[in-house]
């Protein structure tokens, strides 16, 4: 049986994380369709046929799948499920939204934020905040599966697959996009950034974050924060790295002024390397960092800046 | 308009989880118990609903064991009405869980469930869109903000990226986000009158549901420890170390 995975796109372009989960979704098995379900995203559907291992993109156009709301997709989507083996979705705030009312309609039970595949039914996945990795076997016929993105690589894009454009069927949900507002940034996104630079309480207002974007420019990498710098107002809070915020792998990860309570780390102690500049030589960030340095980030942050 | 409210009882936040020795879970013999902190931000979205005369009556639910009485008697403390145990063994899965709290709500027939989006021991994030599919009313998940407007609800949600505002037709399932509110603490005397307060207690077996589980776990082991690190003098060794051991710049 095929596997169906869903694109993570805005419309404009395909994001990185699709081709991460695509590499789990290969993990369970082969023959992959790939969907994408959006309005007017050519773009995103030529990146989709790109992806290696991608059998065949599905194609849903509907102006209202702009701002796809679970609703109305989840009904398509439980139509198309039963020739499924798997349904396989990134665990971003999309996946999360979606998945779990279309595993409930099909009735089985989902699998969420996977980070590591056994077999065809049996996955890993951090529970407790990341204190324990659960191997959890699922029985439903359909396994209904989010991947954490941080925890697989990309795969290649030198594929071309066929695209397959598929009819949506009536929605009569109740729910309507009234509007959005993101956040703009010209920096990669912190959920596939290669750096990321972080801080917490330590920075004291929002303009001091300027000190860590400079940082963070001169690294390529993007920026993130702890709960307290977004509760506090410094930052915005879809910058947050942890439990309740994103979760991060980065090849190098820089945490200024942030102590490391459990929540955070849950966010961030998967990467490769991680750096602290902390002034408290007692805080918990120190007993998982690679590399510390205690003292004043405000000396320390713009000193590295200027040296790399 | 009537709120009903989800609640779980999970191992306090700031307890440091141990993975028991045969692997088979994590171990939560003597350990402090609390609300799950999202559930809490939920009960305090439907008293401060309440305080504005927007909900007539705020009922709290819990599934699992007789233990979750503690809970449901700190969601009365903080100002449910009255409470309902649906009486299980704890841990079931999220879509058992949202089976029974959708009979719940099949009974008391709300306008409104308020669930946190995700209980920090599972982290499944999952039994709110669950209980929405099953109701078949429309979702408004990680809320950050809810306005009331006649039977529509306005949410602004957080999501990759920035917010989104989203409506939705009442009777509807809101999933709270972290930045929705500050929840308040009980009072000595609020948590004398909780005691009171009505809590029934419901055979969760009697529902109709198949609580036969439908994922099976095989094992519960603790994450790869990191290496202790070295506390360098200075940014110079910083980036010698970056450049030259860790090469990652």
């Amino acid at each position: 049986m095929s596997i169906l995975v869903i694109a993570e796109h805005d419309n404009k372009h395909l994001k990185p994380e699709t081709a991460r989960v695509l590499s789990a979704a290969l993990a369970m098995g082969d023959d992959i369709h790939l969907l994408v379900a959006g309005h007017q995203c050519q773009e995103v559907i030529r990146a989709a046929t790109e992806l290696d291992g991608v059998a065949k993109v599905l194609v849903l156009d509907e102006a209202r799948f702009a701002h796809p709301l679970p609703e109305g997709l989840s009904q398509t989507l439980v139509a198309l499920a039963p020739a499924y083996s798997h349904l396989v979705a990134a665990s971003s705030t999309t996946g999360k939204n979606l998945i779990p009312r279309i595993a409930a309609l099909l009735d089985v039970a989902q699998i969420s934020d996977i980070v590591a595949v056994e077999s065809a039914d049996t996955f890993c996945r951090p529970i407790y905040a990341g204190n324990a990795i659960a191997t959890v076997q699922a029985l439903d016929p359909i396994k209904v599966v989010t991947v954490r993105p941080a925890a697989f690589e990309a795969t290649g894009s030198a594929n071309s697959a066929p695209v397959e454009n598929l009819a949506a069927g009536q929605d009569n949900s109740r729910s309507r996009f009234v509007s959005a507002e993101l956040t703009e940034s010209e920096r990669p996104e912190l959920a596939s950034a290669r750096v990321v630079v972080s801080g917490g309480r330590g920075l004291q207002s929002g303009d001091n974050f300027k000190m860590l974007e400079a940082l963070a420019d001169k690294l390529g990498g993007a920026i993130g924060a702890s709960r307290a710098a977004v509760d506090a107002g410094f930052v915005p809070n879809d910058w947050q790295v942890g439990q309740t915020g994103k979760i991060v792998a980065p090849d190098l990860y820089i945490a200024v002024g942030i102590s490391g309570a459990i929540q955070h780390l849950a966010g961030m102690k998967d990467s490769k390397v991680i750096v602290a500049i902390n002034k408290d030589p007692e805080a918990p960030i120190f007993q998982v960092a690679d590399y510390g340095l205690v003292g004043d980030l405000f000396e320390l942050v713009p000193e590295l800046t200027r040296k790399l | 308009m009537k709120v009903l409210v989800a609640v779980k009882r999970v191992i306090d936040y700031n307890v440091k989880v141990r993975v028991k020795s045969d692997n088979s879970a994590v171990d939560l013999a003597n350990v402090k118990m609390a609300i799950n902190p999202f559930c809490e931000i939920a009960v305090e979205e439907a008293v401060r609903l309440k305080e504005q005369g927007v909900a007539t009556e705020v009922v709290a639910v819990s599934v699992g064991s007789d233990a979750c009485q503690e809970q449901l008697r700190t969601a009365l403390a903080l100002g449910a009405d009255r409470a309902v145990l649906v009486k299980t063994e704890d841990g079931l899965d999220s879509l058992l869980v949202a089976k029974l709290l959708a009979k719940v709500c099949e009974q008391e027939s709300p306008d409104l469930a308020i669930l946190g989006k995700q209980a920090i021991d599972s982290d499944n994030n999952q039994t709110g869109q669950m209980l929405a599919a099953l109701s078949d009313w429309p979702q408004a998940t990680f809320a950050s903000k809810l306005v009331v407007e006649g039977r529509e609800l306005l949410v602004t949600r957080e999501v990759d990226g920035g917010l989104e505002t989203i409506a939705v037709a009442l009777p509807a399932v809101v999933t709270t986000d972290l930045r929705l509110n500050e929840p308040r603490y009980a009072t000595l005397p609020n948590i004398m009158k909780a005691k009171r307060k009505p809590l029934d207690v419901l055979d969760g077996a009697a529902l109709g549901v198949d609580l036969a589980p439908r994922v099976k776990v095989l094992k519960v082991a603790a994450p790869a420890a990191r290496q202790g690190g070295e506390i360098l003098d200075g940014v110079d060794a910083l980036v010698d170390k970056l450049r030259n051991q860790a090469k990652v710049i």
